[in-house]
């Protein structure tokens, strides 16, 4: 392996790591009164065209089985929560990341699941196998594909 | 002070841009009468266990799209009928060591089960809540010397769907006080329960959302009388556990077993938010 290679392979994880390092802990997210987050899960920028694929991908956000978003161009999309066109103006970044994280504390019994949440649940499950979760259930998100929905969502603006 | 969003006020903004009424216009305005002689009850206002819940309930047909109704409309075109024929083949088939057919002690099948279909679930003389299922292995295993079927098996959807076309048009007619009731709060404590990690109770999304699409799913009220239904998808027969089983898995959940007193006790109680309407006897879903 070239030296320079080699360099930039070492670079990158530890870039990776120290990201890690730095992530918040789905259990230690603290939010505000009205259910936003304030600080970013990574402190990295979020990438908005990341967040639109975990928007319409369904073993990621899914988003759109519930949510009308014009700006995506996923087929049959849902009706179960309000259409997301706007709420890049409706609100804040934090409150986009507290709803994202975990609805409930935004709005109270809501459906719309966690998605940086890891219980306690009720039989959670294996993704979709029907079968018993492992003891260490990952969120249905990771902290940076939160960061890049948020951001996908701030796009999202009245015309 | 916490400033939660009420659901209220939510709802009321909600309201401006699709009100209630339009989303429900979005079930069909129809009326199913099966072969045009067997009027079927597809709307009905609820029992009044339900009130606070839902005022009127509906059959899953009422949701579905003009082609899907219309294959119920009529037993050429219902693709369950085929099911339903090998089931009533099967009725006089003597099985097991005592050489024994179900019409040798029921007589003829649309005697014999007329109006069952409609009482299922129900307790057993030991006081046992039994599913359809259960009765008909009681009488192959213990009566007939015969095999039990399994739940979800070739001959076990054909005998069930056999048996339900006699209770056509007949009101679900379970019962869910006395001895029963035990039973049937478990199964309601099941209905409201939110399972997994999307956390969503059966309510979230057939009491609070029907009318609503999830993805390409137009959302009924997740009813049961219908059942066994044909489902295109599949291009077979589905039982009432069998889809309660894919309803839980599909909220990220370790569901529960075909069979299992879990399930029981959920379809007596699923049975009983569909008092009012009529037994389909084979129902067609995409
Ligand atoms: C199971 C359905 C469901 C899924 C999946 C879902 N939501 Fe929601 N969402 C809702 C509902 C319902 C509401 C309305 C809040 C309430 O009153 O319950 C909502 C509200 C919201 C709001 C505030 C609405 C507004 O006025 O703009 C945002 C933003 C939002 N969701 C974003 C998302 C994003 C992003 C995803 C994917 C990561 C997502 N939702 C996935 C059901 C869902
Ligand atoms: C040897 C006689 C016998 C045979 C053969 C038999 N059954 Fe039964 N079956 C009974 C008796 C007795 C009962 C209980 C009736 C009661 O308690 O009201 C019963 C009950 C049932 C019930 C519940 C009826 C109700 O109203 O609750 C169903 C369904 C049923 N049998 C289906 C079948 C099927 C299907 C077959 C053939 C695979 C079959 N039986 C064969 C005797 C028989
Ligand atoms: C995430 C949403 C969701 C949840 C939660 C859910 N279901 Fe469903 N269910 C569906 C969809 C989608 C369908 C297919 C369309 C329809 O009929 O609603 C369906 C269909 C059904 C049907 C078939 C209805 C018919 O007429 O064909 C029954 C019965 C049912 N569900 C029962 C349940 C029960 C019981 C629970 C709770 C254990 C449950 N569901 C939870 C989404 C859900």
């Amino acid at each position: 392996m070239n030296r320079h290679v080699a360099w930039a392979a070492l670079a990158a994880t530890f870039t990776a790591s120290a990201a890690f390092a730095a992530e918040t802990a789905p259990m230690d997210v603290k939010f505000d009164d009205a259910g936003g987050v304030e600080a970013s899960l990574t402190g990295q920028p979020g990438d908005p065209s990341k967040g639109a694929e975990v928007a319409s991908t369904k073993s990621l956000g899914n988003c759109v089985s519930c949510h009308v978003v014009s700006a995506l161009d996923a087929s049959f999309q849902g009706n179960i929560g309000p259409e997301l066109n706007g709420a890049g103006d409706r609100w804040s970044e934090a409150q986009l990341r507290g709803i994202v994280i975990d609805a409930k504390h935004t709005f109270e019994g809501t459906v719309m699941p966690g998605m940086y949440k890891t219980g306690p649940f009720i039989r959670p499950g294996d993704g979709y196998t029907g079968k018993a979760a492992p003891a260490d259930l990952p969120p249905i998100l990771n902290a940076q594909q939160v960061e890049d929905v948020v951001a996908f969502l701030m796009t999202l603006k009245e015309e | 002070m916490t400033l939660r969003f009420s659901r209220t006020i939510l709802a009321a903004t909600a309201a401006f841009a699709l009100s209630s009424a339009a989303l429900h216009a979005e079930m069909a305005d129809d009326e199913l009468n099966i072969n045009g002689d067997t009027p079927i009850t597809v709307k009905a206002p609820a029992a009044s266990h339900l009130e606070g819940h839902l005022d009127e309930v509906y059959s899953g047909w009422l949701f579905r799209t003009d082609d899907t109704r219309a294959m119920e409309q009529d037993d050429f075109d219902n693709p369950i009928m085929i099911f339903a024929e090998k089931g009533m083949d099967n009725w006089s088939v003597a099985d097991g060591s005592e050489g024994k057919s179900c019409a040798d002690c029921h007589g003829d099948i649309s005697e014999g089960m007329k109006g069952v279909r409609a009482t299922m679930p129900k307790l057993n003389a030991k006081g046992e809540l039994w599913s359809m299922e259960d009765y008909i292995n009681d009488c192959r295993t213990n009566r007939m010397g015969a095999e039990a079927w399994g739940w979800d098996s070739g001959p076990m959807h054909n005998m069930t769907v056999a048996i339900s076309v006699q209770s056509r048009g007949m009101p679900v007619n379970v019962t869910i006080d006395g001895d029963a009731a035990p039973f049937w709060e478990k199964g309601k404590e099941m209905y409201y329960t939110r399972y997994g990690q999307l956390e969503l109770s059966c309510a979230s999304c057939h009491e609070e959302n029907y009318g609503n699409f999830i993805r390409a799913d137009h959302l009924s009220q997740g009813q049961i009388q219908a059942f066994p239904v044909y489902r295109l998808k599949n291009a077979g027969v589905v039982s009432i556990h069998n889809r309660f089983k894919g309803c839980i898995r599909d909220t990220r959940a370790e569901t529960f077993g075909v069979g299992s007193p879990e399930f029981h006790a959920l379809e007596l109680y699923v049975a009983s938010r569909g008092m009012g309407l009529d037994i389909e006897g084979g129902g067609v879903r995409p």
